[in-house]
C-alpha cells in the first residue's frame, strides 16, 4: 500500500512537471505558431514621408499607372491615389494654366511650344500623410487614422462612407472606391514599406523624382536632403503637418 | 457617364473633384433639422415666453417637429455607403469627428426634449382617451399613457410645470441641434465656402425662420381643410416673429458676405465667379431675391401698412411659400455650391442630379412628404386641437 501511494505520487509529480510545458506547447499549437516570431516591422521605430523633386518630374505618368496597378485602383479617370498635374505659368498672369489627362496615366501629350515666355512643369500630387491629418478629424468611427509609423490609414472594414473626409482634405487626394462605396487613397504602399520595400509610385520613377523617406531614420538621405534644399509643402496655410515635401515648388502650385 | 462629369469640367479640378460627394439628400438634411429646431423654438414661445397669441399653433408645433426629427436622418442613412454600418457612430463614435456627435444630438433632442414635452402635454388627453375609446385604440391609448393614469389637479400641475422646465432646456437644445448642423459645415477649414465661424449662426437663424413659415402654413392649411376660422391675431404674431428672425438672419448672412467681398482671400475670386456663373439662379435669383428679399418686404409691408384680413392671409401664404424656397435654396447653395469649385481655385464642375437612383430626386421628394404623412398620423393618434376630443366622447356616447 505504501509502495502504491509513493507511485501515485511520483507519477502525479512526472505529469505535474509535465503539466506546464504540455500546456504551453498545446497553446503555441492552437495558436498555429511552435515559437514566438520577433515582429519584423515595428511602427515605433519608423517615420514616413516623401520628397518629391519637381525639377526631376518628366511627366511619363509611370507613378500614376504603377499605382493604380498595384494598389487595384479603378482606372476611371476620377479615381486616383496620386496623380500628376503639368502648370504652365506666364511670367504676368496671375493664374496658372493648369491640365492632368486622366490624371497623366498616360503621359502629356505636346501642348505648348518650346520658348512661349512661360514655364512649363509637372507637379506629382498623392496624399500628404499630414501629422495634424483634417481628414482623420472628421471621421466619424474612427475608420481613418494616424498610425504611429507617420502613415494615414483606412480601416475599409469600419468605413460608413459617409464622405465627410473626402470633403476634409484640402488636397482633393480622396474618393470613394466604386466597388466597395467605402473611401481610399494613397497609404504609401503599406503592404509593400512594412516589407522593407519603397512604394510602388517611387520604384516605378525612372527619374528618381519621388522618395520615400523615413524620417525616424537617422541614415536616411532625406535629412541631408531638408539641411540642404528649399522644400516645400502644399498650401502650408492649412497646417495639416504635411509631410510630402517639394523642392523646386513654384508659388503658383495649389 | 465619364464623357458627360468631364465635359462639366470647367478649367481644372483635382481629378478625385469631378464627382460631387454629397447630393439633395445632404441638402435636405440641414433643411429638415432647420424645420425641426424653428417649430419647437415657435413652440416654446407660447410655453416659456407667455406669448399667449401663438397657443392655437402650439401643438401643431410640437407635432410637425417630431414629424420632421423622426424622417430627418433619413436622407443620411440613405446617402451611406454602408448604412448598416452607422450604428458604429453610436457605439465606437470618434470624439474629434463633428459629424459623430450628430447621433447623441439627434437622441438627446427626440427623447429627452420632444417626446417627452408632447407626453406630458398630452398626458391628460391620452388618459381620458383611453378610458372613452374601445378596441384597439383603448389599447393604443393604455400604452401610450405608460400605465400613468392620474391626472388629478396635482398631477397635471406637475406635469404643467415638468414641461415648462423640459422647453426651457429645449431651447438651448433646438439651438444646438441646428448650430450644430452648421457647424458640420463650418468646421471644414478646407472649404472656403463653408469654413466660416457665421455658418452655425447662420444655419440656426435660418433654421427658426423655416420652421416659423411652416407652421404658420400648416396652421392656415389646417384651418382651411378643417373649415374654422383661421385666428388671424395668432398669424399676424406668427408672422411678426418670422419677420423679426428673418431680419437678424438676413443681416447676419449680409455680414458674412461683405466681410467675405471686403476681405477678398485667395479663395475669393473663384467663389465670385461661381455665384455669378454656376449659382446665378439658386443663390442670386432665387435664395437672395425671391426667398428672402421679396418675402422681408411682404412681412415689412403687413407691419407698416394696415391691410384687410384677406390680403394679409393672401401676403402670409405667398411670403411664407417664398420663405421657405429661399431657405431651401440656401441649403442647396451651402450644400451642393460647396462642391462646385475646385479646392485649387482654378475649376468647377456641374451637379446632375438623378431622378429614380438612391440619391435621386425621387427619393428626396419622399423624403419631403414622408413627414406631412407621419404627421396625418400623429394628428389622428394625438388631436392637437380641443374639439375632437369632445367629439370623441360624445361618438362613444352615442354608440
Amino acid at each position: 500500500m505504501n509502495q502504491d501511494r509513493r507511485d501515485f505520487l511520483v507519477r502525479a509529480g512526472k505529469v505535474l512537471v509535465l503539466t506546464a510545458p504540455a500546456a504551453a506547447y498545446w497553446d503555441a499549437l492552437a495558436a498555429g505558431k511552435t515559437e514566438p516570431e520577433e515582429p519584423a516591422y515595428r511602427m515605433a521605430d519608423h517615420f514616413w514621408g516623401m520628397i518629391v523633386d519637381i525639377d526631376k518630374c518628366i511627366g511619363c505618368g509611370s507613378c500614376v499607372r504603377a499605382c493604380k496597378t498595384e494598389n487595384n485602383v479603378p482606372l476611371e479617370p476620377f479615381y486616383f491615389r496620386t496623380w500628376v498635374e503639368r502648370y504652365h505659368v506666364e511670367s504676368l498672369s496671375e493664374h496658372p494654366e493648369v491640365d492632368s489627362p486622366n490624371g497623366g496615366y498616360n503621359g502629356f501629350p505636346e501642348k505648348y511650344a518650346a520658348g512661349d515666355k512661360a514655364k512649363s512643369f509637372f507637379v506629382p500630387k498623392l496624399c500628404n500623410q499630414c501629422a495634424h491629418s483634417p481628414c482623420t478629424q472628421v471621421c466619424p468611427v474612427g475608420a481613418t487614422f494616424e498610425s504611429p509609423d507617420g502613415a494615414v490609414l483606412i480601416d475599409q472594414t469600419y468605413c460608413l462612407g459617409c464622405r465627410y473626409c473626402v470633403q476634409a482634405c484640402p488636397y482633393g487626394c480622396r474618393f470613394i472606391d466604386p466597388r466597395t462605396n467605402t473611401v481610399d487613397k494613397c497609404n504609401l504602399c503599406y503592404h509593400r514599406i512594412t516589407k522593407g520595400l519603397t512604394t510602388a509610385c517611387c520604384e516605378n520613377c525612372p527619374t528618381g523624382a519621388r522618395q520615400l523617406v523615413d524620417l525616424k531614420d537617422p541614415r536616411d538621405p532625406v535629412h541631408e536632403f531638408l539641411r540642404t534644399h528649399k522644400v516645400h509643402v502644399l498650401k502650408p496655410h492649412m497646417a495639416t503637418g504635411a509631410k510630402l515635401f517639394y523642392n523646386a515648388l513654384d508659388g503658383s502650385v495649389r | 457617364m465619364e464623357e458627360g462629369l468631364l465635359h462639366a469640367v470647367q478649367g481644372y479640378m483635382y481629378p478625385n473633384e469631378v464627382e460631387l460627394q454629397w447630393s439633395i439628400l445632404i441638402v435636405l438634411y440641414p433643411f429638415t433639422t432647420g424645420l425641426v429646431a424653428g417649430a419647437f423654438i415657435l413652440a416654446s414661445l407660447e410655453r416659456v415666453f407667455n406669448v399667449a397669441a401663438v397657443k392655437p399653433t402650439y401643438r401643431l408645433a410640437l407635432l410637425s417637429a417630431l414629424a420632421f426629427l423622426i424622417v430627418a436622418p433619413l436622407p443620411l442613412q440613405l446617402h451611406l455607403g454602408h448604412p448598416e454600418r452607422s450604428i458604429e457612430m453610436y457605439l465606437t463614435p470618434h470624439t474629434s469627428s463633428a459629424m459623430a456627435m450628430f447621433g447623441f444630438v439627434y437622441l438627446w433632442y427626440l427623447m429627452a426634449v420632444l417626446v417627452l414635452e408632447i407626453w406630458l402635454d398630452y398626458r391628460k388627453d391620452i388618459v381620458l382617451m383611453s378610458r372613452t375609446e374601445t378596441g384597439w385604440k383603448k389599447t393604443l391609448y393604455k400604452v401610450l399613457s405608460l400605465g400613468v393614469d392620474n391626472i388629478s389637479e396635482e398631477s397635471l400641475r406637475i406635469d404643467d410645470k415638468l414641461g415648462r422646465f423640459i422647453t426651457i432646456i429645449g431651447i438651448p437644445s433646438a439651438f444646438l441641434l441646428h448650430g450644430y448642423v452648421g457647424f458640420i459645415f463650418g468646421s471644414i477649414k478646407a472649404n472656403p465656402w463653408w469654413s466660416s465661424p457665421a455658418m452655425p449662426i447662420v444655419f440656426l437663424f435660418s433654421a427658426i425662420v423655416s420652421g416659423i413659415a411652416l407652421v404658420m402654413l400648416m396652421y392656415m392649411a389646417v384651418c382651411v381643410l378643417k373649415g374654422i376660422p383661421i385666428d388671424m391675431p395668432c398669424v399676424d404674431t406668427i408672422a411678426r416673429y418670422l419677420f423679426y428672425a428673418f431680419l437678424i438672419d438676413f443681416s447676419i448672412e449680409l455680414m458674412d458676405l461683405i466681410h467675405r467681398i471686403y476681405e477678398a482671400d485667395e479663395s475669393f475670386q473663384s467663389l465670385d465667379f461661381m455665384v455669378h456663373t454656376r449659382l446665378y439662379t439658386s443663390q442670386i435669383l432665387i435664395q437672395i431675391v425671391f426667398g428672402t428679399i421679396v418675402p422681408l418686404g411682404f412681412f415689412a409691408f403687413t407691419q407698416l401698412v394696415k391691410l384687410s384680413e384677406s390680403a394679409r392671409k393672401g401676403i402670409y401664404v405667398l411670403a411664407g411659400c417664398l420663405t421657405l424656397m429661399g431657405i431651401f435654396a440656401m441649403r442647396w447653395n451651402v450644400v451642393i455650391g460647396g462642391q462646385l469649385f475646385s479646392k485649387s481655385f482654378l475649376g468647377y464642375t456641374s451637379y446632375k442630379m438623378d431622378f429614380a437612383t438612391k440619391e435621386g430626386l425621387l427619393p428626396a421628394i419622399v423624403l419631403l412628404l414622408l413627414p406631412f404623412a407621419i404627421l396625418w398620423v400623429l394628428v389622428k393618434v394625438l388631436p392637437p386641437w380641443e374639439e375632437p376630443h369632445d367629439g370623441a366622447k360624445a361618438e362613444t356616447a352615442a354608440a
